[in-house]
């Protein structure tokens, strides 16, 4: 099978400074991986990767494909090009991490935010006589973030790091999660705080973008939005973020549809009058202007006269009842 | 065969962005797309109720998805957060018949009752999969030849791929592009278009918000863009909306109009801008609409 590859070089390779093209003759079923290593042993043994085991286990070969980051030897030559030969595909170092060279990356601050989250166990109390006893459902709930081999493809990706390199990112917020929704860990309050700072749970921006790249199904994001459940659960609401999700529930309870009018007011506070201005008045001005301001919004919800979808008692019946949906609280040591 | 929906309009085209509810509808009679509107129907949760309380919004989209099998249609919404939103909320449903036949029981009080397999798209899925862009070719009577468009997807009509349908169609992360050159622009290929416009985070950390709005809107004009088009309305409000203060965090230079994808559609089909509000927008369309050709007799 012919696989045609574009690889992006390092600017330091002054022979091949940008992408270079290779052509090579391949096994029908070669992934990635293999065909770039056929390239570095026959045709070019300046290419610089990184690999190990070969089989989605190290996480050592993450690379972009096509733009997308992914385990080079976890993608099927095949698949990436739907069976046609004469499709090249591009491959790129991961992104958000400063290149080495070619395709190997520095990953220094990927692991310094990692140890940020205080990455294990930290049990208070006595030590039970014998083993900890923990619910089956609390730890099959945990085996999506166990199964994270610390790849960096969903800190390649993240949509966030791209534009602040303070955000702790998707690989340490899971595990973020994986040690505080572990029953055994006593610290989850003091946790969930300290995430709900700047550059934490609150920060990322819901794109999916690692829920799509991860290659081991931990969905990060979706364990950014446990935490997130978690820290309002704990109390911990004095931050935009919380507020966010608050007003945004309450406009909804009250009126079936979205309130836009109050969003930024009720997750700024009501009495913070620099951002008040600069975030909803001056905005709210410019919408106005282009006929777009949703005046029928004028009154916050909860209050006589909001606005309201039609039938909303049925909806206000139906939002009462579902919390009868809520699973229960698994315990430690019961 | 005539083309009809159950129509969910979202939160955003009945609030802030009503040219969106405008011409969507405009643009679906002129296709011959007949929409019932889910005027009871509730909001998604957008991801941001999922934040609090999982569970009310999985309930409130298995009432949107029942209300829309009561009319025996499938399910049509105009946002990509919609889209993401109730195809993850129809995946854990399907997934979890114990809990599944929960919301059920909620659901009726008031005779509802949702079956998993109900066809939820997007009006851009709508375009490609259902009605053909080469029908649509046909219907064009202004070409937008001389525009040069970017595509803007907005995150969860793409992400994740697997509860989008990806298996059985797989060029769905295409079909902006598709319908740019259907209507006869040249579509910009820049990095931006898959990215996130930063609107959730816009109230939660304004300047990160802005930065990743003005960003793409710079990479794409910097590729000689005219416009940007959008299935998203969330996007529109960030990409247009909240522009002029993206070009003041980021001072990039920018004036790029944001279009809705019907909008697009609308103007390729001979319908007047005023009737789809493309002077409702806060990034001026004049310039853009200056460059358009007069539509052909029909």
């Amino acid at each position: 099978m012919k696989v045609k590859l574009k690889v992006k070089r390092t600017a330091s390779d002054a022979r091949a400074a940008g992408y270079s093209s290779y052509e090579i003759d391949a096994a029908d079923n070669v992934t990635l991986l293999d065909a770039l290593i056929q390239v570095r042993e026959y045709t070019d043994g300046t290419l610089a990767l990184r690999c190990s085991c070969r089989s989605a286990i190290c996480g050592s070969c993450s690379m972009r494909v096509d733009g997308q980051a992914r385990l080079a030897c976890r993608a099927k030559v095949s698949a990436i090009t739907r069976g046609d030969q004469d499709r090249e595909i591009t491959v790129e170092p991961m992104g958000n991490m400063p290149v080495i060279k070619d395709l190997v990356v520095d990953m220094d601050s990927f692991w310094a935010k990692v140890r940020q989250v205080d990455p294990y166990i930290q049990p208070v109390g006595p030590e039970p006589e014998h083993e900890y006893r923990v619910p089956n459902e609390a730890m099959i709930d945990l085996t999506h973030t166990m199964n994270c081999i610390m790849c960096g493809a969903c800190v390649s990706d993240c949509t966030v790091l791209e534009v602040d390199t303070n955000f702790i990112a998707p690989a340490a917020l899971a595990k973020a999660y994986r040690v505080t929704a572990d029953p055994r860990d006593g610290h989850a309050h003091e946790r969930l705080e300290k995430l709900s700072e700047y550059a934490g749970i609150w920060d990322c921006t819901r794109c999916n973008m690692c829920v799509e790249v991860c290659p081991k199904g931990v969905a990060p994001m979706n364990r950014i939005l446990q935490l997130r459940e978690m820290a309002i659960e704990a109390g911990i609401k004095n931050n935009s973020g919380a507020r966010h999700t608050n007003i945004f529930t309450k406009s909804i309870e009250d009126g079936g549809r979205l309130n836009e009018v109050w969003m930024v007011p009720g997750s700024v506070g009501l009495f913070n009058i620099p951002r008040l201005i600069k975030e909803a008045m001056l905005p709210g001005i410019a919408m106005l202007r282009a006929g777009k301001a949703p005046i029928a919004q004028a009154i916050p919800p909860g209050f006589p006269g909001s606005h309201k979808i039609s039938g909303m008692d049925r909806v206000r019946n139906l939002i009462r009842k579902s919390r009868s949906l809520k699973p229960p609280k698994p315990e430690v040591n019961d | 065969m005539a083309l009809k929906y159950a129509f969910w309009p979202g939160c955003v085209s009945k609030g802030a962005a009503p040219e969106l509810y405008v011409s969507t509808n405009r643009v679906a009679q002129a296709l011959g797309i007949e929409l019932v509107e889910l005027e009871t129907a509730a909001c998604t949760g957008a991801g941001v109720i999922q934040e609090q309380n999982p569970e009310m919004a999985d309930a409130l989209n298995a009432r949107t998805f029942a209300l829309a099998q009561q009319l025996g249609l499938p399910l049509m919404n105009i946002c990509s957060t919609c889209q993401g939103i109730e195809s993850m909320v129809q995946d854990k449903l399907a997934r979890n018949p114990d809990y599944l036949a929960k919301v059920n029981v909620i659901l009726a009080d008031e005779g509802l009752h949702y079956t998993p397999g109900l066809e939820i798209k997007n009006f851009l899925w709508i375009l490609v999969e259902d009605f053909g862009l080469d029908r649509l070719k046909a219907m064009v009577t202004r070409p937008l030849s001389g525009l040069r468009i970017g595509p803007f997807y907005g995150c969860y009509i793409l992400r994740p791929s697997a509860i989008l349908g990806k298996e059985e169609h797989p060029d769905r992360d295409t079909y902006l592009e598709q319908v740019i050159a259907a209507v006869g622009a040249t579509v910009v290929d820049y990095e931006g278009a898959k990215k996130c416009c930063g609107f959730p985070l816009l109230t939660i950390n304004r300047e990160n918000s802005l930065k990743q709005a003005g960003n793409h809107i710079h990479e794409a004009q910097d590729l000689g863009a005219d416009a940007l088009v959008s299935p998203c309305p969330l996007c529109h409000l960030n990409l247009d909306t909240q522009q002029p203060a993206a070009k003041s965090v980021t001072r990039f230079d920018i004036d790029l109009p944001i279009l809705h994808l019907p909008q697009m559609i609308g103007l390729a089909i001979g319908i007047e801008p005023k009737d789809m509000r493309l002077d409702h927008h806060v990034v001026s369309t004049k310039k853009l609409l200056g460059k358009l050709t007069a539509p052909a007799a029909v």
